[in-house]
């Protein structure tokens, strides 16, 4: 059986090789990707973000249990950042996860930034396609909690989860105008602690603050509205918190079906302690209900264009890159003209002129 | 300190005024000038800040005879294999001249699986005895009457049951509790940021400390309720500043979940002991042990309005640095253990073990834990010693380095204050992260050279021979797996059963848990059943991923 | 172009003195590993399965409850028995001479005791690692 085949059956050892490879990019990772590329797109994938120490870990691990209680599988893709200094990186995330560790139905891999800004590793889109490939039912992705607005992770995942904990502190102040408009759903974690109702409070006062500016209707239901299951008619609790918005009988927003955007959805503020498993069991319901809404509304097409074009953007700029590492003549050529950027005597988009230049000539 | 700006008063016309390097400092990082001088204790106040022994604020001891009236106690921790074994070991070292027993536990015991779990495979008797039930228990005091021993028994997060049986075995002797006294080592907070055999998480912990706390003053009033050790700390890489501060911090804890149970200070605080590391560094131990007095003596008088001056002399037990030792040349480690001792002797310990010489290598052998013991004895009757009490006061540099090491911990309970306390800054990693990264400075300076340890950095000796050490019976885990399900099938099991039930009923409220335990332990109740009704009812606690 | 060398930093066992492990976690990343750590308290079976969904090239396994002579050679059984068959295994710990033949027997490479050079151990680990890179 060749690779793919094994990971196309699911296999662990083959999924945990093919990921190897193709995280280093080779060349088998490459024909591996092409092999299976027909095969993905099952899959639900969740970004997990938000700042550090919130919890994420614990509440994948938590969430991966919740899901395997309801027989699907389940796929963990967890980042740590690569020390700047020695390339090394400690990837610790396994310490929380402690849940799935022995069930088959549940596949965890670290993987390392090596490099890559903005709490991602570069290879994440490549790894999820091959544990969507292997079967996995959700995957889910946790990035860095690096305390950024992690945009990446919303372009790369199906629901997008953002992750905060009662009393952080005025840095969360800021980082909350960033975070708003890349969660689907949002989570206040250690709700065990104090000051979680108001966190809740208030991130709620400014999603909707936000949903406001944008100009769509009110009023929204809230989540403790949605479960308490306000539209007529509903068939499963995805159905009904789905229906939040465009169809539900109090929303009636516009624009469902025509976006990505979250035309019609209206994040649920979760409240959880993930040491306990406390609330988790209503996240698992609000993701399926994200995915319920985004097919329903033509929101998951839209998602799957828009992370194709994203995903060719990112791959062409990784290969331009390498063309330019790649050739002796084109990399002194690309010396040369940074140099002289920097000494003023030409400008940047000239110099990224004569490079493209330089590879299209270089490859014909 | 004052390297730059020392007049070099030791430089003479002719001699060389280069030192051998940069500069010196104690092995903790704290400076050391090339000499002290009266200024440097210029604010020293007798009364205020040294005192005589066994007077306020007991900097030189909290006794007024100390040793011209008790030695300390000679106490070397033992503990392997089965029950019948280390009662074997136990006699042994009474004969030989041993004053007080110390209990080692195997891990499955330390952490609360039965010796038939699976977790705990390979592990049963490996590293202290294995006890299971009050039938281990009894057979591990065998012929020991327990009103003529003091006993010590290193376990903390469930010592509330291992208590319980060794209360049962008194019962069974026929000894009143009233005549048994030793300690338990009870200390959670410590589990938490340095050694971390904790099942329950914090406050639940807290609970059980302070339910034996209360249990014992009523019932059992000569037992040491706690030993609140900076050992482990210590071990984990911490600095003897971290140390002290440490785990003062978390005797201050402790006092406040007493009070705020409802207990009155002076009513359990007599009974709280100490537990320190002593290291390599000669003085800096003696200080940090000095200075472990003062603090402790103050704070309970003038923070927590203790009355009672028991409650402010600071009682502790010393144990030399096992991660001193080296495996290399071994036979070095005679000499470490012997400065340490006396280092803990001159800073007034209550009762010293000293390692032995193969500890890095694996369990002591006989012959090597006799070598320890005669280290103490040599140092008790042939030094002098201890003829003179805390005889390195009024030494400038002692007293200096003594006030710094003072300062510095008040400094680290601002910090821990600021947190919101010794709970917050345990659940925040606070403690973790500073004890990883002296840990880690550590490792950088021995790689470095900047410390030295004999035969590992410097002076290494190629082609060692083997040492011969003791080996633990690989058998031994179905012989203890065997006598557990003997137990079992001879007890009464419906008796267990509803034991377990009203344990796990009363962890639900708030009575004191003890006379539950203890109930359960009688009707031969396993250990991990009556941890499994504890931890159906407190949960468990999962680690920080600190490094 | 060069990858990092994966290394999973194991502790089995009932032991908790996770320091050493800590420490050499620290140093390989410092060295540019990639460094996982499995937490304290795992059995056999959590450890192998880790390795293998981590797909790493060494496992550094630390120990010091004494039951190495059990748990050491049960990891490493497993991980075969799932495929992981060009792993790279070490040992650290106390780990008396006399059990080192019988370890290396079960397919551990190097065996360091306490107060093993942190370099010697990097060193021995970047020189042994069975797997080719993938270039
Ligand atoms: N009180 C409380 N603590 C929690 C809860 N969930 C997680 N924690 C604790 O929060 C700390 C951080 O948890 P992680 O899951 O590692 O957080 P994270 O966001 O993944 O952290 P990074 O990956 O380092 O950014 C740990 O000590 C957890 O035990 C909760 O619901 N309540
Ligand atoms: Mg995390």
């Amino acid at each position: 059986m060749s690779l793919a085949d094994s990971v196309l059956a699911g296999d662990r050892r083959a999924v945990a090789r093919a990921i190897t490879l193709v995280e280093n990019g080779t060349p088998e990772g490459l024909a591996l990707l092409r092999a299976i590329y027909a095969r993905t797109g099952r899959a639900h994938v969740i970004g997990v973000t938000g700042p550090p120490g919130v919890g994420k870990s614990t509440l994948v691990d938590a969430v991966a249990t919740a899901v395997r209680r309801d027989g699907q599988t389940v796929g963990v893709i967890a980042v740590d950042p690569t020390s700047p200094f020695s390339g090394g990186a400690f990837l610790g995330d396994r310490v929380r996860m402690q849940r799935g560790v022995v069930d088959p139905g549940v596949f965890i891999r670290s993987l390392a930034t090596r490099g890559r800004l903005g709490g991602l590793s570069a290879a994440a889109r490549d790894v999820i396609h091959v544990l969507d490939a292997s079967g996995r039912d959700v995957i889910l992705v946790e990035t860095v909690g690096a305390g950024q607005a992690e945009v990446e992770v919303m372009e790369l995942a199906h629901t997008t989860v953002v992750v905060l904990a009662p009393g952080l502190g005025d840095e969360i102040q800021a980082i909350k105008a960033g975070i708003l408009e890349i969660g689907d759903v949002f989570v206040v974690n250690k709700a065990d602690r104090e000051g979680a109702d108001r966190a809740v409070a208030e991130l709620r006062f400014m999603i909707d603050m936000g949903r406001w500016r944008e100009g769509a209707p009110g009023p929204w239901l809230r989540p403790d509205e949605v479960k308490a299951g306000h539209e007529p008619g509903a068939v499963s609790t995805g159905v009904r918190a789905g229906g939040t918005g465009a169809a539900a009988g109090g929303g009636g927003a516009p624009g469902d079906g025509t976006g990505a955007g979250p035309a019609g959805w209206t994040p649920p503020v979760i409240k959880t302690v993930a040491r306990d498993g406390e609330g988790v069991g209503e996240l698992v319901e609000a993701f399926r209900a994200h995915r319920w809404h985004l097919a329903r509304t033509g929101g998951l097409e839209a998602r799957r264009q828009r992370d194709a074009e994203a995903e060719v953007r990112e791959v062409l700029l990784a290969r331009l890159v390498a063309a330019i590492a790649g050739d002796e003549r084109i990399q002194r050529l690309h010396g040369d003209l940074v140099r002289r950027v920097a000494a003023r005597e030409l400008d940047p988009h000239s110099a990224a002129e004569a490079l493209l230049e330089a590879v299209r000539t270089e490859r014909s | 300190m004052a390297k730059a700006e020392v007049q070099r008063p030791g430089t003479g016309p002719g001699e060389p005024d280069s030192e051998r390097r940069e500069e010196f400092r104690t092995l903790s990082g704290l400076p050391v000038a090339r000499v002290y001088r009266p200024q440097d204790v210029a604010d020293l106040d007798y009364e205020r800040d040294l005192g005589d022994p066994g007077q306020f604020p007991f900097t030189r001891g909290p006794y007024a005879t100390m040793y011209r009236g008790r030695l300390w106690t000679m106490r070397q921790f033992a503990g392997f294999g089965t029950a019948e074994e280390s009662n074997a070991r136990y006699k042994y070292l009474l004969e030989h001249g041993q004053t007080g027993l110390s209990v080692a536990f195997d891990f499955p015991t330390l952490l609360g699986y039965d010796s038939d779990h699976p977790r705990s495979e390979g592990e049963v008797g490996k590293d202290g005895v294995a006890i299971d039930t009050l039938a281990d228990m009894e057979t591990l005091f065998d012929g020991i009457p327990l009103d003529q021993v003091t006993t010590s028994m290193t376990i903390n997060s469930p010592a509330a049951i291992l208590f319980a049986m060794y209360l049962a075995v008194a019962e069974k002797q026929g000894v009143a509790w009233d005549r048994i006294s030793g300690t338990i080592q009870n200390d959670i907070l410590k589990e938490y940021t340095a050694q971390k055999t904790y099942i329950f998480p914090p406050r639940p912990s807290m609970r059980l400390i302070t339910d034996v706390f209360g249990f014992c003053s009523r019932h059992v009033p000569r037992w040491n309720t706690i030993s609140i050790s900076g050992y482990h700390i210590r071990e984990a890489g911490a600095t003897a500043v971290q140390e002290l501060a440490f785990t003062l911090a978390d005797g201050f804890e402790y006092v406040k979940a007493g009070i705020e149970a409802g207990l009155d200070v002076d009513s359990f605080v007599p009974r709280l002991s100490f537990f320190w590391d002593i290291h390599m560094d000669f003085f800096e131990e003696i200080a940090k042990l000095r200075a472990a007095r003062r603090i402790w003596a103050r704070e309970l008088r003038e923070r927590f309005g203790a009355r009672d001056p028991r409650s402010w002399a600071m009682r502790f037990h010393c144990q030399t640095a096992g991660c001193s030792l080296t495996a290399q040349q071994p036979e070095n480690n005679v000499v470490r253990v012997t400065l340490q001792a006396l280092a803990a002797v001159l800073g007034g310990t209550q009762s010293l073990h000293t390692n032995s010489m193969d500890e890095a290598l694996a369990l002591p052998t006989e012959k090597a834990v006799r070598i320890a013991l005669r280290t103490q004895q040599i140092i008790a009757e042939e030094s002098g010693v201890p003829n003179t009490i805390d005889p390195l006061a009024g030494s400038y540099f002692v007293e200096a380095l003594t006030d710094t090491m003072e300062a510095q911990a008040y400094e680290y309970f601002r910090r821990i204050e600021q947190q919101g306390g010794v709970i917050p800054a345990i659940e925040n990693g606070f403690f973790a992260r500073e004890i990883a990264e002296a840990s880690y400075r550590h490792q950088l300076a021995l790689k470095r050279g900047d410390v030295t340890v004999v035969g590992v950095n410097k002076y290494v000796q190629e082609d060692e021979a083997p040492q011969p050490i003791l080996r633990i019976d690989p058998g031994i885990e179905k012989k203890q797996v065997e006598r557990l399900r003997r137990v079992k099938a001879e007890r009464d099991n419906a008796r267990v059963e509803r034991c377990l039930k009203e344990l796990a009923a009363a962890a639900r409220g708030t009575e004191n848990l003890m006379p539950y335990i203890l109930e359960a332990v009688r009707a031969y109740a396993s250990e991990g059943e009556i941890v499994g009704a504890l931890k159906d009812v407190f949960g468990v606690y999962r680690e920080e991923p600190i490094y | 172009m060069d990858r990092p060398i994966r290394v999973l930093v194991a502790k089995p066992g009932l032991d908790r003195h996770d320091r050493g492990a800590k420490v050499l976690a620290r140093a390989y990343r410092d060295a540019g590993f990639e460094v996982i750590y499995t937490g304290l308290d795992r059995s056999p079976e959590e450890i192998a399965e880790m390795a293998i969904q981590e797909d790493v090239d060494v496992v550094a396994l630390s120990i010091l409850s004494g039951a190495h002579d059990v748990l050491v050679p049960k990891v490493i059984r497993l991980c075969r028995e799932a495929g992981a068959d060009d792993v790279l295994f070490l040992a650290g710990g106390i780990i008396p001479d006399e059990d080192r033949p019988r370890l290396t027997e079960a397919g551990v490479a190097g065996v360091f005791g306490p107060g093993s050079d942190l370099d010697e151990i990097i060193r021995f680990t970047r020189e042994n690692v069975r797997r080719k890179v993938p270039r």
